[in-house]
């Protein structure tokens, strides 16, 4: 357990990237959390005309139906980031259950589990994503599941691999031969230390989520209207570009921003666990 | 010889396996369809006639394994069907997109590469100086960016702001060379800031990694300057990483060219592949899908094949 006084001596020790990084972090989880509070009008409430320029009204001006800018900013908060965070969430689940699984049981079950998730990775994830969407339909939960269940093969690689390292080790051998079964070796033997990389490799994946999302509902195959979605805000106004208005990047760059401060925490953490000095 | 000739057909074959694997994959995925093909593109309203008349056209009722090797063979052939939606040959549609889409990758690689590289390398070379520092936290940076926001950075810098090149790239097939260089240059200079980042900093990576062994510390010992270190002693040990790393991030340049095509009303497959995601038409996104993997199989076997051949080490697994 860390107690207040470590965690500032760590925070203290973290390089000015990483602090950058993690107060943007705790920006974006408060205005998600408190969207409804600081957003000046609602998420699909037509405040005036279309695309209208910055003003005392209107800080960012509006979109192409007459929505408010920032107030769509700030509900997109809530919706892009709730849906990556869950997507990761759901890969993480699965992924490191099947990695466990596939590490503590060996032979023929690591075999299927493994060669079945080398043909989803042989496949480019957002190509593969575009496919199963043709199918499934463009609906929130397929979207979520599908991301869900190709990034998970990428977790799976990570957390077998990790947990390799650990089955091996002799306080597994003991509780195998203690008789334990197979969900206490894999829940209280392996997991709790396969943890601390698992942690880092989830904030590298929340980004790729984040960011597999964000192009799918670039494309208009992602999160659908009348939500407000930063990638799908992009699509929408990117017209205004060409006459030199900066109000597509804004969603853009608040993409662009926070997958920048995850990089940099997990670039810290990385660097931390792997104990590098150059 | 014989051991490297022998490891080349190992890695073509199982690269033949993967890829008949993923033609299966690809083909039996549409087999989930809610109801079928039919359905799901003539919609909820069509009468049963039309449905049943549309899938004598296209021999849905046909068994599975059957629809799927006249597939295979047509595929194999370069014969992909024709469009749902405007019932043209895919062939056509896909065989001027596909030159497109390889003349912008082909564009993106140039540039790119020997641009990480010598980056890779001059970070490596003053590690933990300013130089590096920099470079790390804005090649960390632009990975984290998505590929929409770089290529609209551009074309507000490049085509609005000072108006140097097109913010649309109008390609057709008699554009001459020249023009479609120019045309191109903002698609390009997108992709490759997106994969410069990503190679310089596994080059990198690979270099350093490198620098721990006794062998470096030997040649430094006996008093061989920096940078001969790194460009005689370490360099040629990276090879197989840094080859693998190049062709990793051209797999990349996959995922990347469909963003960017779209963002530039680019003529490519991506493009297509996206239209054709929009429309539902099936048959071409299966189609697209299919070149897109079997490209992506093939970057990673020449990954395989030079790191093996760069190291005869690899060539006799423990």
């Amino acid at each position: 357990m860390t107690t207040k006084s470590e965690t500032m001596r760590l925070l203290r020790s973290a390089p000015p990237t990483a602090v950058f990084g993690l107060l943007v972090i705790a920006l974006y989880v408060a205005v998600a959390m408190f969207a409804p509070i600081i957003a000046p009008y609602g998420e699909a409430e037509i405040v005036g005309g279309r695309h209208e320029v910055w003003s005392d009204e209107h800080a960012f001006g509006t979109d192409q139906l007459g929505r408010d800018m920032l107030s769509r900013l700030i509900y997109g908060a809530r919706n892009t980031i709730g849906i990556a965070f869950l997507t990761t969430l759901l890969a993480f689940l699965i992924g490191t259950a099947l990695g466990l699984l596939a590490a503590t049981l060996g032979r023929w079950a690591d075999q299927l589990i493994s060669r079945v998730v080398d043909v989803v990775i042989a496949i480019p994830a957002l190509i593969f994503a575009l496919l199963l969407l043709t199918i499934f339909g463009t609906s929130l939960t397929a979207l979520v599941l599908v991301i869900a269940v190709l990034d998970s093969a990428r977790v799976f690689r990570v957390a077998r691999s990790v947990a390799m390292g650990i089955v091996t080790l002799d306080f597994v051998e003991a509780a195998r031969l203690r008789g334990e079964g197979l969900v206490w070796i894999v829940k209280d033997e392996i997991l709790p230390n396969a943890a601390p990389p698992l942690v880092a490799e989830f904030g590298l994946r929340f980004c790729f989520v984040f960011l597999s999302i964000s192009a799918l509902s670039f494309l208009g195959l992602g999160i659908q209207p009348p939500l407000a979605d930063w990638g799908s805000m992009v699509r929408e106004n990117a017209t205004l570009i060409t006459f030199g208005d900066i109000t597509p990047l804004l969603p853009a760059t608040a993409i662009a921003l926070l997958t920048v401060s995850v990089n940099f925490v997990v670039d810290w953490m990385l660097h931390k666990s792997s104990g590098l000095k150059e | 010889m014989t051991a490297i000739v022998r490891m080349i057909t190992i890695r073509l074959a199982l690269g033949l396996v993967t890829l008949w694997i993923v033609s299966v994959v690809i083909f039996i995925s549409v087999e989930f369809l809610p109801g079928d093909l039919a359905e799901a593109v003539l919609g909820q309203s069509a009468t049963e006639a039309t449905l049943q008349a549309y899938r004598d056209r296209l021999g849905l009722e046909r068994p599975p394994l059957e629809r799927y090797l006249v597939w295979l063979s047509g595929a194999w052939r370069g014969d992909f069907g024709v469009s749902l939606v405007n019932g043209q040959p895919i062939s056509d549609l896909i065989a001027v997109r596909l030159g497109n889409t390889l003349f912008l990758a082909a564009m993106a690689a140039m540039i790119a590469i020997p641009l990480a590289l010598g980056l890779g390398i001059l970070a490596a070379l003053y590690r933990n100086s300013w130089f590096d520092k920099t470079i790390s936290v804005s090649t960390l940076s632009a990975i984290s960016f998505p590929e929409f926001f770089v290529a609209y950075i551009l074309v507000l810098l490049f085509a609005i702001n000072v108006n140097l090149f097109p913010a649309l790239a109008n390609i057709g097939i008699g554009t001459p060379f020249g023009e479609r260089v120019y045309n191109s240059v903002l698609p390009a200079l997108t992709l490759t800031l997106v994969i410069t980042a990503h190679m310089m900093r596994m080059t990198r990576a690979a270099i350093i990694n490198l620098l721990a062994r006794p062998y470096i510390e030997m040649a430094r010992l006996k008093g061989a300057s920096p940078s001969r270190v790194i460009l005689h002693h370490a360099l040629p040990n990276a090879v197989a990483p840094i080859v693998n790393v190049i062709a990793l991030n051209l797999g990349y340049l996959i995922t990347g060219v469909v963003i960017v095509e779209v963002v530039f009303v680019y003529p490519g497959l991506g493009q297509l592949l996206v239209d054709s995601v929009t429309r539902r038409d099936v048959p071409v996104v299966q189609a697209a899908c299919l070149i897109f993997a079997a490209t992506f199989i093939l970057l990673n076997l020449i990954a395989d094949v030079v790191a093996v051949l760069s190291d005869p080490r690899l060539l006799h697994p423990k």
